[in-house]
């Protein structure tokens, strides 16, 4: 008879029922408290339920209610009686009812007894660890508490603001260092005699009858008084999410728990049928020597960085971040190319080849979206219909690039696409963006068209392109953006090519070796100096020379072969 | 410095919160209410027992639903529902006397306009006013099929004590259209099947959403409707976003069909900021074979929707069976596969 348990319930007697009846078949005293909340008639048919089981005592009632006394309250007389009735227990283990032993009992003992001395409690001094919710953590100890958090709302609050105002703090009785923790201990007689028997027990009580949420610092401050050997962890898994509730375990955590290794989880839905059917009538294979709750901490502290940040670059349903908040407007990297699909025949098979991405046309093309390849849908069954995309042109772009996780989507823009994107393509910071400015004149130069209507159309491009750099020029920009001049491009084309592909990062790249074919220039100078003549300055461009000799070096051809 | 031709209403907008606003909610409110009071007297009780005052209640409108019906019920029992109360209009391929052998549906039934009364909500706010008030009310159509995270091992139930411990008093959920691979009438199904097995394809993700600047609800559009017969007005296609789940209490009122719900704190399901809520799919099993025989009748009775005429093209279209199906659609897999691609979230409910 090593270990003792007091058992806090309130609600789900059956499911309490069940687990005092494995306690007490375990051999393992209990000690039942009932809040006094509870009703005279559950409360009697559950002690009469539990009166064929030995060594099951009900404690003095109190009032329980979170963040408040009672609970302490509640702990000391069941702990009390406990101790008195049963001389022969070493340690006393602290469980709810909703809590569900995991290991067998007799695990439970041998690791008890292998400690004797052994204080299982977190217990850590206010100012080292941030656990604290709502802005309240040194602080509930130096103001008083007398109204209900979550009854009186309205004069906790105002009375926390009172004694802030006019500095109103309480003195802490001497010797004492607050110290707080999980309010689920497991304690040796010794310690927890030494804090129910304290001759000071009356100062120390009248002090944290006006702490906030004493149960989770009563015992873990007073234990540092009096405890040998202090071991500052829980042995009762429980997971509590970024507004200090608690988890629940339902039954598809089975698995996860059993790998726990730990003696005691809470908080257990009380339908959890499998959970309890699995843990408390067979014979449990569980044997880990220690527990180890690491899998279960992993996996609960993601899921409250997701109720907290979200997933980055989704938006769906339940999640429409506005402006700002969006802990990543897409979810992944992507590059944008403005200007070198003008400017290279075959620029998007070639760059498909070099590094392996995804590479598509003027996504924001305004007749159809070019998807790869010209596809009529593509993944995510988007459509290519232009007027869909520009129907949420934001939620396009993060769509497409949420649907094709792990694959680096690139893709072309220009001015004469549509430009509701434009900013918040500069905003991105997954955004990497190349620009060849003024390139949009090389379709005009080669088209075949009356002069006035290219002139007015140049015009057009120049003044949205022109917008759109702004954007990218901006100190809200947050994009990875390289702009060259038409004309600074053409004088380095490959280093320049070489530098974006290099920034993607691409894996297994190799040098460029192989250029893709640029479109003839000849006689572009001239056009420009035309628009000019035209009175419409072209300036994007940069300082393109006018001249009659080719710019760019032709693909050197073949040598000929001569047979003679 | 925005770019030029920027349209109205792209990306969010938020929604108006003035006084006056809200007084002219309340009134709205008021005038369905009132709608669904004078209604009242359409409906007859013709059969099943009492309404348990426990658990979670489901409510339907329904028409000749022989086909899906044996499946939808056993849907809503696996997920723990306790009851259904069920409106009938005037079916006549036997789904009351189905109805009347069950244990736990509750049948009215009404000879009168299924338009007039919005489409079955005036109807069922009656029910809900009488059965539902504190209690969560499940609202779907025969053809919607419920499913949310950890839906095959948790109920209803905990579901719901899970919304209550977060203090939400209702609970969002995308409708999914699903559809088969090849022509609609290609289809081999037969009544009770589980019609997901038949259609077994959607769109995974071509939603648009934006905040509805009436009602505050999450405005979604997409999906494989939109993409086929809407891509000339992307603006009129059908509304994707439901709020199917609610903590009802007299005085609320659906608006149209379960999109919206006024008072229009219900139709906050979803978070503006960075986190991220729990939330569900309701599998639309519209396009099951009958469909287009359904849509002939839909045509013909010119009962559906607000704007018969607009929708005309889009029957016409279903009745010329197309094949919905195309390269990138995606295989249904279960809730876990929704989860991860994001259609619907855990929340918190780890």
């Amino acid at each position: 008879m090593s270990v003792g348990v007091v058992m806090l319930v309130h609600n789900a007697f059956h499911r309490a029922e069940q687990v005092v009846r494995h306690w007490a078949a375990g051999g393992c005293p209990v000690v039942i408290h009932v809040d006094k909340n509870v009703g005279k008639e559950a409360y009697d048919e559950f002690v009469k339920k539990l009166s064929g089981v030995p060594d099951v005592l009900f404690s003095k009632r109190h009032r329980c209610e979170w963040g408040m006394w009672g609970l302490v309250a509640a702990s000391q007389s069941a702990s009390s009686l406990l101790l008195e009735k049963f001389p022969d227990v070493r340690h006393v283990y602290l469980a709810s009812g909703s809590c569900l032993p995991l290991r067998p009992v007799k695990d439970l003992k041998t690791y008890l007894e292998n400690r004797p001395r052994t204080d299982f409690i977190e217990s850590a001094t206010t100012a080292d660890v941030p656990w604290t919710q709502g802005g309240l953590d040194f602080e509930r100890f130096t103001l008083r508490f007398p109204f209900s958090w979550r009854k009186n709302r309205f004069l906790f609050d105002r009375y926390v603001d009172f004694q802030r105002r006019l500095k109103i703090f309480r003195r802490m009785p001497d010797g004492i260092v607050p110290h707080m923790g999980s309010q689920w201990w497991c304690l040796t007689r010794q310690t927890l005699s030494a804090i129910l028997e304290d001759p000071d027990r009356g100062v120390y009580d009248r002090y944290f009858k006006r702490v906030w949420i004493p149960d989770e610092s009563y015992f873990q401050t007073l234990v540092r008084l009096y405890s040998q050997n202090i071991e500052s962890r829980s042995l009762t898994l429980s997971k509590f999410d970024y507004q200090g509730k608690p988890h629940i375990f339902y039954d598809d955590h089975l698995q996860l728990l059993r790998r726990s290794d730990c003696f005691v989880a809470r908080k257990i839905w009380p339908n959890a049928d499998r959970l309890y059917d699995n843990f408390l009538n067979e014979e449990n294979p569980m044997k880990g020597a220690e527990p180890n709750p690491g899998k279960i901490d992993r996996i609960f502290s993601k899921a409250v960085e997701r109720r907290t940040r979200g997933r980055a670059g989704l938006y769906m349903q339940s999640r429409l971040p506005r402006e700002g908040h969006e802990n990543g407007f897409t979810s992944s990297p992507y590059s944008v190319f403005e200007g070198f699909a003008e400017l290279f025949e075959d620029f998007e098979p070639w760059l498909a080849r070099m590094t392996g991405t995804r590479v598509h046309g003027h996504l924001y093309d305004k007749t159809r979206v070019e998807f790869e390849g010209r596809q009529e849908t593509f993944s995510g069954a988007m459509s290519d219909n232009a007027k869909m995309r520009d129907h949420h042109a934001q939620l396009f772009l993060i769509n497409l690039i949420w649907n094709t996780r792990g694959e680096r989507q690139c893709f072309q823009f220009g001015p004469s696409d549509s430009q509701f994107i434009s900013w918040d393509l500069a905003k991105d910071p997954n955004a990497q963006i190349s620009v060849i400015s003024g390139a949009w004149a090389i379709p005009l130069f080669l088209s075949n068209r009356n002069f006035s209507d290219i002139r007015a159309d140049a015009a057009d491009l120049q003044r949205i392109e022109s917008e759109h750099l702004n954007a990218l020029r901006s100190p809200y920009a947050k994009a990875r953006i390289r702009i060259w001049s038409l004309a600074e491009f053409i004088e380095t084309p490959m280093e320049a090519l070489q530098t974006v592909l290099d920034e993607m990062g691409v894996k297994n790249m190799r040098r460029v070796t192989e250029a893709p074919k640029m479109v003839d220039l000849t006689g572009f100078g001239q056009f420009l100096q035309n628009l000019k003549n035209q009175g419409m300055h072209p300036y994007l461009m940069g300082d393109f020379p006018n001249e009659s000799a080719p710019v760019v070096q032709r693909p050197t051809r073949r040598k000929p072969y001569l047979v003679r | 410095m925005f770019p030029f031709d920027v349209q109205k209403n792209q990306g969010n907008t938020q929604p108006r919160n003035d006084a006056v606003f809200a007084y002219r909610m309340r009134w709205k409110r008021r005038r369905l209410l009132y709608r669904a009071w004078k209604r009242r007297a359409e409906i007859t009780r013709v059969s099943g027992p009492a309404v348990p005052d426990k658990g979670v209640l489901v409510f339907s409108t329904m028409r000749n639903e022989m086909l899906r019906i044996e499946h939808w019920l056993a849907h809503y029992r696996s997920l723990g529902a306790s009851h259904f109360l069920i409106v009938d209009n005037n079916s006549d391929d036997g789904t009351p006397a189905f109805l009347a052998q069950q244990p736990d549906v509750t049948v009215w039934s009404t000879p009168n306009s299924y338009k007039a009364s919005r489409f079955g909500v005036d109807w069922l706010t009656c029910l809900q006013h009488k059965y539902g008030h504190n209690r969560w009310c499940l609202t779907v159509d025969a053809d919607e099929l419920l499913v949310y995270p950890a839906c095959l091992t948790r109920s209803l139930t905990d579901l719901t004590s899970h919304l209550d411990a977060e203090g939400r008093t209702a609970f969002g959920a995308l409708m999914l259209d699903m559809y088969p691979k090849g022509p609609i009438s290609q289809v081999d199904y037969s009544a009770s099947e589980d019609p997901i097995g038949v259609l077994e394809w959607f769109d995974a993700d071509n939603y648009r959403a934006k905040l509805h600047p009436v009602f505050g609800n999450l405005w979604i559009q997409g999906g494989v409707r939109d993409r086929l017969f809407f891509g000339a007005q992307p603006e009129r296609s059908p509304t994707l976003n439901k709020t199917p789940l609610v903590k009802w209490q007299r005085g609320y009122a659906y608006v149209t069909s379960t999109h919206q719900i006024l008072p229009r704190r219900l139709n906050d399901v979803f978070e503006l900021g960075s986190g991220d809520r729990v939330s569900g799919v309701l599998l639309h099993t519209k396009f099951l074979p009958n469909i287009r025989d359904k849509s002939k009748e839909e045509l013909s009775r010119a009962q559906h929707f607000e704007n018969s005429n607009l929708y005309a093209t889009y029957y016409n279209a279903l009745i010329d069976d197309p094949d919905l199906w195309s390269e990138s659609s995606v295989k249904y897999a279960g809730p876990k596969q929704l989860l991860d691609l994001g259609l619907m979230s855990q929340g918190k409910w780890e």
